[in-house]
């Protein structure tokens, strides 16, 4: 008996010729962040949609809480809270009415909703807007509402689909916070992004999507071990001169990456590569020395950037 | 049934917000079709030909306006709000993410819109008995055909909304079909009037069967049909929009 609480074989979504999912297999274990990480299209919002049993899937297997999403929809929904990627707030009603509207929608009675509502506005700290129309709301206080609404029925396995797009770096630390709070609440996440830093600061696992298929599993951590260097130099050269700059740089690094604006060199030691670089008579117009990231892996994997 | 008063409950809180206007459009209008066509237009009609089909041309006007109100307040409901809850506010997906299904979601709209058009027609019925276009029984009786034939059109133009992707189409229903509509399905004067080649388009509509048992329960006359064929073919318009209303959300939304 798997202690997974979602459970993926040869997992395929297929809208007419095109195949958003692509044979994937994957499992999220009870109590963990799990994160999908990869560029727009990639096929993490149909593989959240599947797991959220409103879009059916196409062929494979999945499990989601034991139940099977085709058959059990509603009562898989039921305990299911989801974050989508597009607002889909009720505009015309109050903070405090939304919550309770939602809360209806899984049958709960309006006794059970108050005192929940309370709570979730404490919690995602909008307590002062409990009567504010949702139209004059922040983006990203209508996150933390969308946020607080996935959790009006208790879920046991909460869904975000880039839970903080479009929004600016405080709003996302403070949406973070909320999520890593629920995580220890024991609350299972399921994360899509294609933000590296949020993959990194939220996911215990995850997967790397690309092109509909899984290219890479495993933590943050062993991801980078697995796939990059420790560390990594990044080179700017004056316009028109990085080709030639390139030319004087191989066997510096164990692998260099050439992207449009700057040369990546993948080393385990950058100061010391940069020292060397400085002795063959290489001058960048600006240097930058850093830690590997999951955006280093993903170029690596898919010899393109996450974040066009 | 509990699922889909769900949506319904949805739809009554925004109602809330909004009921004031709302319910001051539905004595206006009316007051405005029946002084200026049934009352001023209408001596005008008694006067070259003393009445019409036995009656006043007021109390002949009123249960017809009274259902081509019900059909645009049933149309009306079911046009940009349901577009709205599929793309713009998208209130039907994030429903859809709860136990809900596609039918609790269309299920608990129309019942919400058979709430709001009996509401209009009740208004309309007080605003026609007091200026005596409606005996306050005959208007009573009326509002039942009337929220058969505003869910006639609900149901269709559910469907119909489900399928668009922007306004335009709305626009364009409105304007070409119930417009016309409201012309010409003998609410302003009996449909044998009209060439005879447009009188079979007019028994096609929900809106003349409408109009026939409004103004049968409301004057106390026989129909062109039996009063069991109209309301039968206004149900049968209901069921039709209806399953063609839910088929369309779910090959919309489950995707």
């Amino acid at each position: 008996m798997s202690d997974a609480l979602v459970i993926a074989n040869d997992l395929t979504k297929r809208f007419g010729d095109f195949t958003a999912v692509d044979a994937i297999d994957f499992e999220v274990k009870q109590g963990e962040a799990f994160g999908f990480l990869g560029p727009n299209g990639a096929g993490k919002s149909s593989t959240m949609r599947m797991i959220g049993s409103v879009s059916p899937i196409t062929s494979g297997s999945l499990s989601v809480l034991g139940l099977n999403p085709a058959t059990q929809g509603p009562q898989l929904r039921a305990r299911l809270g989801v974050v989508p990627q597009e607002d889909s707030l009720d505009v015309e009603l109050t903070v405090a009415e939304n919550l309770m509207i939602y809360g209806r929608y899984f049958g709960l009675s309006r006794a059970v909703i108050r005192p929940r509502i309370e709570e979730l506005l404490d919690f995602v700290q909008l307590n002062g807007k409990r009567d504010e129309k949702v139209d004059k709301l922040s983006g990203g206080m209508k996150r933390r509402l969308t946020i607080a609404r996935s959790l009006i029925n208790q879920p046991e396995l909460l869904i975000l689909d880039e839970p903080t797009t479009g929004l600016d770096p405080q709003a996302r630390h403070v949406l973070w916070d909320r999520l890593y709070r629920l995580k220890q609440d024991g609350v299972t996440l399921i994360v899509t992004t294609h933000y590296m830093d949020e993959a990194e600061q939220l996911c215990d696992r995850l997967v790397v999507m690309d092109q509909a298929r899984i290219v890479a599993e495993g933590t943050p951590s062993d991801l980078i071990v697995q796939h990059s260097t420790r560390e990594v130099l990044e080179m700017r050269f004056p316009p028109g001169t990085q080709d030639e700059n390139v030319a004087q740089l191989s066997g510096l690094a164990e692998r260099i990456e050439i992207l449009p604006d700057r040369v990546l060199l993948y080393t385990p030691n950058a100061d010391a590569t940069s020292s060397e670089a400085h002795a063959r008579g290489i001058r960048p117009v600006a240097q930058v020395s850093r830690r590997s990231s999951l955006e280093d892996v993903f170029l690596k994997l898919t010899g393109r950037s996450l974040v066009e | 049934m509990n699922s889909t008063l769900r949506m319904y409950e949805r739809s009554a809180r925004v109602y809330r917000g909004v009921w004031r206007g709302s319910v001051f459009s539905s004595f206006v209008n009316p007051l405005l079709y029946l002084v200026a066509m049934g009352i001023f237009l209408g001596n005008l009609v008694d006067k070259q030909t003393g009445g019409i089909a036995g009656v006043s041309y007021l109390e002949f006007l009123a249960p017809g306006l009274l259902a081509a109100t019900a059909m645009q307040a049933g149309a009306g409901d079911s046009s940009w709000p349901v577009l709205a809850g599929i793309k713009w506010q998208r209130y039907y997906l994030a429903a859809l993410a709860t136990p809900l299904s596609t039918r609790d979601l269309v299920m608990g709209h129309l019942a919400w819109v058979a709430t709001r058009v009996a509401l209009v027609s009740a208004i309309f019925v007080l605003v026609a008995t007091a200026l005596g276009a409606m005996t306050l029984t005959g208007g009573l009786l009326a509002i039942i055909p009337a929220v058969l034939t505003g869910l006639a059109f609900a149901g269709f133009v559910t469907w119909f909304a489900a399928k668009l992707e922007d306004g335009i189409g709305l626009t364009n229903l409105f304007r070409f079909g119930i417009m016309p509509l409201f012309l010409f399905s003998g609410t302003f004067f009996e449909i044998s009037r009209l060439p005879d080649w447009m009188e079979p388009v007019a028994y096609l509509t929900p809106l003349w069967h409408g109009v026939e048992l409004a103004r049968s329960l409301a004057l106390g006359v026989d129909p062109t049909f039996s009063r069991a064929t109209h309301a039968g073919l206004l149900v049968a318009y209901i069921a039709v929009g209806t399953v063609l209303a839910v088929r369309q959300f779910e090959k919309r939304l489950v995707i």
